[in-house]
């Protein structure tokens, strides 16, 4: 089994967290002028990344959503950050 | 030289040591240039590629594997085949599957060990009762054989089945397909590498694909660890590991790939005649020829590619079964392992070309693509063949993302996907 940091809590039981899909997925925004690619892309299409990705993640025991970064194939955790924290950049990777 | 499976080559070879068996395929060295090329020697890859040289004559064709034949999730899986889904295109897709299994051995000449024993999955409660009789409904209207089973049926089936008052999972009844049952993984790859061949397919081993070739905007090959190789039209058939490919040809899909865990026990006697699932503990079963109770049961929680799975998701698997089968609690676990899965937003696989013209994709069958195999090569083919989309692949093109139209067999399937 494996701990996840939480920023908050700290580390716990892999069991306690939820994924979140990709960091910087963000909803478009324009109502009428958001084409349907723009609304699949957000929807459904996933980085899906074989490595080092950058993803959100909450932590179902205090309810806190966060941004994580993981090795996707050692499972090795390089970073973990409250939304508001971390250098600002939520790298898009779209 | 023998070459072709028969009760008098075997008794021949017998009498003559063994020892004029012929190689099942070549290992030939990559021509620069195919008509139609296949990444990916899974199951469904190497359907593709016999389809092609059979139905449509097309054999100027070549799989591409990174490792070796049913290396990845064809020969990782619990060999499970049924059709028992719940929407009309699931139904067509996986029928058209099911019953080219029933008759696969023989158009192979390759034994794929085909046991139709039955799959129950289990009701626990009343609610779950009206949801198994509203499938039973949908499976007979969509054409595929179903039936509803009481408690008296199951204890038929079941007869180790903790049914006792007290018992932590009670059962109601469940939904019964007898057709279902399973097929040796290896020999489905094996079967269809080895009739492809004799098409005159090349199957190419111990070579990765790294990069496609693009240009006027369209596919026209691939790069790999062994060169480049040209191609009119080339198929993607890699489970789990076509995100990655598909970022090198510049495009998303709707896939996270996940790790899928199955174990086996020690061999026992006969214990289990049927397949067993049950979606409120996560878990299903079923004894192997060889004795051995083969388990699996839901997605590990965390996007994956490593290759091993982690321990709380085994730890309910066995729980559940455990609990059900409280006799199986003094067998010993021999191995665990895991595959990577391709799981897609409606947990349907996605069959179509893909936004670069020229490649195709067959991928996203997530937990449940080994039952699909025969199904997902014909349609491939068809595809690669003609360029056009055969009746049953149409509802499964990448665009019904864009569309809408999802086909949401998460729950409809009876599987926690
Ligand atoms: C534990 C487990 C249990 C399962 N149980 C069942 C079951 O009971 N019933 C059922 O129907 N399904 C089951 N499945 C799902 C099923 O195994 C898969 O859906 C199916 O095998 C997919 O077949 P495929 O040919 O698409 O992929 P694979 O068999 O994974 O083949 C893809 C191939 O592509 C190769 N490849 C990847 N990248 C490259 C590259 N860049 N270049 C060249 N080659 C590449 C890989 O090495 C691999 O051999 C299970 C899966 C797992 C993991
Ligand atoms: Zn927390």
């Amino acid at each position: 089994m494996q701990l996840f940091p939480c920023p908050f809590c700290g580390p716990r039981s892999e069991t306690e967290f939820h994924f979140g899909g990709d960091a910087g997925n963000h909803r478009p925004e324009g109502f009428r002028d958001v084409t349907d690619g723009e609304w699949t892309a957000y929807l459904h299409e996933r980085n899906n990344l074989r490595g080092a990705a950058n993803e959100i993640w909450m932590h179902m025991t205090c309810g806190e959503v966060f941004r994580m970064e993981r090795d996707t194939v050692h499972h090795g955790i390089a970073r973990s950050f409250a939304l508001t924290e971390g250098d600002g950049d939520d790298r898009l990777a779209h | 030289m023998t070459r072709h499976y028969s009760a008098l080559s075997l008794f021949k070879e017998g009498l003559a040591g063994q020892k004029g068996w012929q190689q099942a395929w070549r290992s030939p060295q990559p021509k620069p240039r195919y008509d139609i090329l296949i990444i990916g020697g899974g199951g469904h890859g190497l359907a593709t590629a016999y389809y092609l040289a059979k139905v449509h004559n097309i054999r100027n064709v070549a799989v591409i594997e990174k490792g070796w034949l049913g290396g990845g999730n064809t020969g990782r899986n619990t060999t499970v085949v049924r059709s028992n889904y719940f929407f009309p295109e699931s139904t067509a897709l996986y029928e058209m599957a099911l019953k080219l299994y029933e008759g696969l051995g023989r158009d192979l000449n390759y034994n794929i060990m085909l046991s139709q024993r039955g799959i129950i999955t289990l009701a626990h409660s009343e609610a779950e009762m009206e949801m198994a009789a509203r499938t039973v409904n949908a499976m007979q209207i969509n054409g595929t054989d179903a039936e509803l089973f009481g408690i008296e049926d199951v204890r038929r089936v079941l007869p180790l089945l903790d049914m006792s008052p007290d018992a932590r999972y009670p059962v109601f009844g469940g939904v019964w397909q007898g057709r279902a049952g399973t097929a040796r993984h290896d020999a489905v790859a094996w079967g269809y590498a080895r009739a492809a061949d004799r098409l005159g397919v090349d199957i190419i081993q111990s070579c990765e694909v790294e990069e496609f070739l693009i240009e006027g905007g369209r596919c026209r090959g691939v790069k790999t660890s062994r060169g480049e190789i040209r191609a009119e039209r080339v198929g993607m058939v890699i489970a789990g590991h076509s995100s990655h490919l598909a970022a090198k040809a510049g495009f998303r899909l709707p896939i996270t790939s996940y790790a899928l865990q199955a174990c086996v026990s020690e061999p026992i006697k006969p214990a289990l005649d049927t397949v067993v699932l049950s979606p409120a503990t996560g878990t299903y079963a079923s004894q192997s020829d060889k004795g051995e109770l083969v388990v699996g049961g839901g997605l590990d929680r965390v996007p994956s590619y490593g290759q091993r799975g982690n321990l709380p998701m085994l730890e309910t698997v066995i729980s559940g079964l455990l609990e059900m089968f409280p006799s199986f609690r003094q067998l010993r676990l021999m191995r665990q392992w895991a595959g990577i899965v391709d799981v897609t937003p409606d947990s349907s696989p996605i069959l179509g070309e893909s936004p670069l013209p020229g490649l195709f994709l067959n991928c996203g069958w997530g937990t449940g693509g080994f039952k699909a195999i025969p199904a997902g090569g014909t349609l491939l083919a068809n595809l690669l063949a003609t360029g056009k989309h055969h009746d049953v692949s149409r509802p499964f093109d990448l665009d019904r993302f864009a569309r809408g139209r999802l086909i949401d067999e998460a729950a409809g399937s009876g599987i926690a996907h």
